[in-house]
């Protein structure tokens, strides 16, 4: 149980010697998941959970039977990790030979490398998910109630080294529950992706990095609404595979992964009649001791990151929540792209959904092209550059607008014949610029129609338009046909 | 005009094999000057010129600069006949539509600066589209209650990109948007109108103040802007005069709000009728227009020593208008002791103005031309007296229904301010003594003495002996006078302009006769003079050719037959206001 090992690493004590390990692995990731491998595996085989961590609490006082937790299903498991890794390092090996005689072939060795890459990463997940199907069987181990006092104190330096539990016992000295229920509930939900299940407390945090983001970067620790002295605080820093982990939760019994804590206690009572209790079911309550626990303060693993604990404008993250969104939209590709615009991406998906509930919704345009959802920005905008004039949305792009969302679904006919005079008597007066930028957002509002049920989880096309007749653009027509009709009087 | 266009040919048919006309060996300059010069002593006289021959009818179309036809038909006739013409007034015509508009631009007048569409509905964008391609060079446009443009007639207005002069004032449909579109598009503007104008918020006065550095003048009168936008309005480099009439979101914190903005080159400032500033937010304001010249606080705030003690900053200030203000204690004194510079002083229908502080006041603004004491009740021949001692300059004197000062006081008027202009005695006990008292004043030009009961034909005679330059007489319900008395002033002041005889029962076709021989009158207002008849009415269109504002309700005796000979002569006149007493007229013959 190195330091070198423990994804939770604190600033207390040896501090020193992390930083300069983190540094290392993270700036040659090869070799940081190679090291990181290997005593994770030695943990795996031979101690598969350590003792320092309690995910529901050892205060449980639910009577449930010894969980048998499969022996055989381990050892299956630990074979296939094991197969792997042979695979793995065949892999590797031949890599080394054919360095040694192929340096020109650049291509291949980056696919291998990428090759292995996802094979380890494969491992990770494997080993993960077998060891947390451990997780519910500790519960009642009885030494998980009374661990060794020489570890817990070494637990308040360097905090447990458990893989698959990202989450830091910080204990007191005479505090039996080493991690407390509460504690857990919140690292975990901080530690789900939070963003398609989007609750609303999530949603808050997610703002307020935002608009962190948004402010003075440059500005001292005291943007994020306080200004805490370095080491009134409890740093703590999470390594990229456990800010990547798509799944915290996992069930012991088939190792299915979960992002909640409360879905993984929905899924186990599938798996039997002592699952269903009302204690079982209960959320974990809440600890009174956590509360005098120090304030948490988290560190981003990335080397030179202003929010990496090296850097010498060192700026921590609040919660757990922040940190993994500020990673991800820092260092982490943009992989989620707007389905509507095509241009825009994100590597939050929470941050996608937000743009899509905007995307299309061009209000407000310039005369060079560039369209803003707000009035100040386009304002802004015009006042900065030189030439650059409003624009009015032309009638011509409202009308074929609605002539597109109309056409969508029901009744085109007697709106479009209607219609049609306004694109008439419209394109003799108005300006090109402006038309084909109508004719743009025209097609992007069709786009927008026609490919909403991409990404609502829960409705096709076609349910959502049934759904919300009243929401939908349809229901906005005759308004805007008003007007429209009383524009076209006003030329 | 349009009668001239129809009437040339004719003439050109009665003199086919004359002798070449002298006028074309002269150079177009001087008869030029020579047609300037005849136009100011009678603008008719064009008309007859134009209308003498062929060469005459040329130099005239050359002369020309103003075009204000009376229909928007007649206009691409017009544009064709004076193509050097360089101001378009279309405010006699009540409906200009986008085709008339197409005309213009097809007719192709780009001598054009000046469009005046300010009282014309019924065209839109594309009508302001053809005329900024037709007229490049357009640099005036007033566009006033335009309430039916918007922002994409705003575009249009974008591109006439030398414009320095425009009104929208009352294009309520024109937003920020449409505003931005003109800031990019005329950089060039001096002067800007958006009075009423309540689509339009901080953000696109803010574009403007940024885009428009050479704005001079800025009315944004009854409009919602707010304190985001005034400090970049008053950091506008060339900004001269600002009007804020009625905006109700100017209050202390938008005033007080120039803490760093010192503004040099603002001289005027119109903050009247801002409900929700006060003497603080005035106090502060002023210590950032040091070179303030003109301000107006009317019906603003109420007047305290110690925000008029703040008008020290502006030492040059000429103008103060406090009308309608409340004068706290000491408050008018403070402005004796600190705006010794004042000129124009106007505190009328103010409360609290007392004799000891209004004679204080004057006493110390011994430069005062200008001073009016509109129904200031409360003052009694004591401050008359300390007026016309102290400011024998006065050129101004508005003093309608004081009505504690006695004749004698006004007396005083005539004895003592020689120089006066402008005389305003109306509803005041002012007799024959005192008319005969004003007749020193020789330059008078301006005399309203309605409601004076006490005045007779004798004190009329003395004022036609005496002041040649009246041009403009107001004898409203005076009852006394008579035929007399006006036709002394018709004979002895020749430059008239403009005579109220309303309610004068005295009055009959006599005095019409006299008056027929001023031929400048433009303005004869003779309502509820019912010893008028047609007659009467007939020898002034004979006479008065210029005639553009008659009122001749409750004239029961004018019938058709003056109507005739107006509607055969009074081709200025613009607006008449007899119609409802009038059942038993038909003035269907007026409009042939």
């Amino acid at each position: 149980m190195s330091s070198c090992s423990s994804p939770w690493s604190t600033m207390d004590g040896n501090q020193n010697d992390i930083c300069g390990q983190s540094a290392n692995l993270t700036s040659n990731p090869l070799y940081y998941q190679f090291g990181l491998d290997n005593p994770l595996f030695g943990m795996g085989i031979q101690q598969p959970f350590p003792p320092s961590t309690s995910p529901f609490g050892a205060s449980s006082s639910t009577n449930i039977p010894h969980m048998d937790w499969k022996p055989a299903m381990m050892l299956d498991n630990l074979t296939f990790i094991e197969e792997k890794i042979r695979q793995v390092k065949d892999v590797i090996r031949s890599m080394v030979d054919n360095g040694g005689q192929l340096p020109g072939r650049t291509g291949d060795i980056v696919q291998q490398q990428q090759a292995v890459n996802a094979d380890l990463t494969c491992l990770i997940v494997q080993l993960i998910s077998t060891a947390g199907s451990l997780l519910p069987s500790l519960k009642n181990s009885s030494f998980l109630s009374h661990p060794p006092a020489g570890h817990m104190d070494m637990a308040n330096h360097v905090g447990s080294s458990s893989s698959m539990v990202p989450y830091t016992t910080i204990s007191e000295e005479n505090n039996e529950v080493m991690c407390s229920p509460e504690d857990y509930d919140e690292l975990f939900k901080g530690l789900t992706d939070g963003t398609v299940e989007g609750g609303i407390e999530i949603d808050n945090v997610l703002v307020e990095e935002q608009d962190t983001k948004d402010g003075d970067e440059g500005g001292d620790a005291g943007m994020d609404g306080e200004n805490l002295l370095p080491g009134s605080y409890e740093l703590l820093q999470l390594e990229k595979d456990e800010i990547l982990a798509p799944h915290t939760h996992f069930c012991s019994i088939c190792g299915k992964g979960f992002k909640r804590d409360a879905n993984l206690r929905m899924h186990m009572r599938g798996h039997g009649d002592e699952y269903k209790s009302p204690a079982a079911l209960a959320k974990p309550p809440r600890d009174a001791s956590t509360e005098h626990a120090m304030v948490k303060r988290y560190s981003c693993p990335f080397v030179g990151c202003k929010r990496n604990k090296l850097h010498k404008n060192f700026q921590p993250l609040k919660t757990i929540l922040c940190m993994k969104n500020h990673y991800k939209r820092s260092h982490c590709e943009k992989s989620y792209t707007c389905s509507q615009c095509h241009t825009k991406k994100f590597s939050v998906l929470a941050d996608l959904k937000t743009h899509e509930k905007h995307c299309g919704h061009v209000k407000w345009l310039c005369s060079c092209g560039t369209s803003f959802s707000r009035k100040d920005k386009l304002f802004a905008h015009v006042a900065l550059f030189q030439g650059h004039t409003p624009a009015l949305p032309s009638e011509e792009s409202k009308v074929s607008d609605q002539v597109g969302r109309v056409g969508s679904h029901q009744e085109p006919a007697k709106l479009t014949s209607s219609m049609g005079s306004f694109m008439w008597d419209n394109s003799s007066g108005d300006d090109t610029v402006l038309d084909i930028k109508g004719l743009d957002s025209c097609g992007d509002d069709f786009l927008s129609t026609a490919n909403f049920g991409s990404f609502n989880f829960s409705f096709g096309p076609l349910d959502e338009i049934k759904g919300n007749p009243s929401e939908g653009s349809f229901a906005m027509l005759p308004s805007e046909h008003f007007q429209s009709v009383r524009e076209k009087g006003e030329n | 005009m349009a009668m001239a266009t129809h009437h040339q040919p004719k003439r050109c048919r009665f003199s086919p094999a004359a002798p070449p006309p002298p006028l074309a060996s002269l150079a177009d300059e001087l008869i030029f000057l020579v047609l300037d010069h005849v136009a100011a002593a009678d603008p008719r006289a064009l008309k007859s010129f134009a209308l003498a021959s062929r060469a005459c009818h040329a130099a005239e179309s050359r002369h020309r600069r103003i075009l204000r036809p009376l229909r928007a038909n007649y206009l691409p006739a017009a544009l064709a006949r004076y193509p050097s013409a360089s101001s378009l007034d279309l405010s006699l015509c009540p409906r200009v539509t986008d085709a008339t508009l197409t005309a213009v631009s097809g007719s192709a007048a780009p001598s054009l600066r000046a469009v005046d569409l300010s009282r014309s509905r019924g065209f839109g964008a594309a009508g302001l589209a053809a005329l900024a391609a037709a007229c490049p060079d357009l640099a005036d446009l007033d566009l006033s209650n335009g309430v039916d443009l918007g922002d994409t007639s705003a575009a249009e207005v974008a591109r006439m990109r030398r414009l320095q002069r425009l009104s929208l004032l009352r294009c309520k449909a024109v937003t920020d948007m449409g505003l931005g579109c003109v800031a990019v598009g005329c950089p060039d503007l001096r002067e800007l109108s958006l009075k009423w104008c309540l689509a339009i918020t901080d953000l696109g006065v803010q574009l403007l103040a940024l885009k428009c550095k050479k704005l001079r003048t800025l009315d944004l009168s009854y409009t919602m802007i707010t304190k985001e936008c005034f400090a970049s309005i008053m950091k506008l480099p060339d900004l001269q005069v600002l009007a804020l009439v009625g905006c109700v979101e100017i209050d202390d914190d938008a005033l007080g709000s120039l803490e760093k903005v010192c503004n040099k080159s603002l001289q005027a400032l119109d903050i009247s009728n801002c409900q929700n500033a006060t003497d603080e937010g005035v106090s502060s304001v002023v210590k950032s227009i040091p070179n303030l010249l003109e301000l107006n606080l009317s019906y603003c705030c109420p007047v305290t020593p110690s925000m008029v003690s703040s008008f020290r900053s502006i030492a040059k200030l000429r103008t103060l208008k406090l009308e309608g203000c409340k004068f706290m204690a000491d408050g008018l004194k403070g402005i004796g002791m600190s705006c010794v510079s004042v000129k124009e002083l106007s505190l009328s229908k103010c409360s609290g103005v007392t004799d000891t502080e209004l004679s204080f006041v004057v006493s110390r603004l011994k430069s005062l031309l200008k001073l009016d004491i509109t129904c200031c009740r409360d003052i009694t021949d004591v401050s008359l007296a300390a007026i016309t001692s102290s400011c024998t300059s006065l050129i101004s004197l508005k003093m309608e229904s004081c009505s504690r000062v006695t004749s004698g006081g006004l007396q005083l008027i005539g004895k003592r301010c020689s120089h006066l202009e402008e005389l305003d005695l109306t509803d005041n006990d002012l007799d024959d003594e005192g008319l005969k008292a004003l007749a020193r004043c020789s330059k008078l030009s301006s005399l309203k003495i309605g409601i004076c009961l006490r005045i007779s034909d004798e004190g009329l005679s003395h004022i036609g002996k005496y002041c040649p330059e009246l041009r403009d007489i107001d004898l409203y319900r005076s009852g006394g006078i008579s035929d007399d008395g006006v036709t002394q002033i018709a004979q002895g002041c020749p430059m008239l302009e403009s005579i109220n005889m309303s309610y004068c029962t005295g009055i009959t076709d006599h005095s019409l006769m006299s008056l027929s021989r001023c031929a400048k009158l433009n303005t004869l207002e003779i309502r509820g003079c019912p010893r008028v008849s047609s007659s009467g009415i007939s020898e002034i269109a004979g006479g008065c050719r210029l005639l553009s504002k008659l009122d001749i309700k409750k004239c029961f005796e004018i019938n058709d037959m003056g109507m005739l000979y107006l509607s055969q002569f009074s081709h200025s006149l613009r607006q008449h206001m007899w119609l409802a007493e009038h059942d038993h007229c038909t003035f269907s013959g007026y409009y042939a």
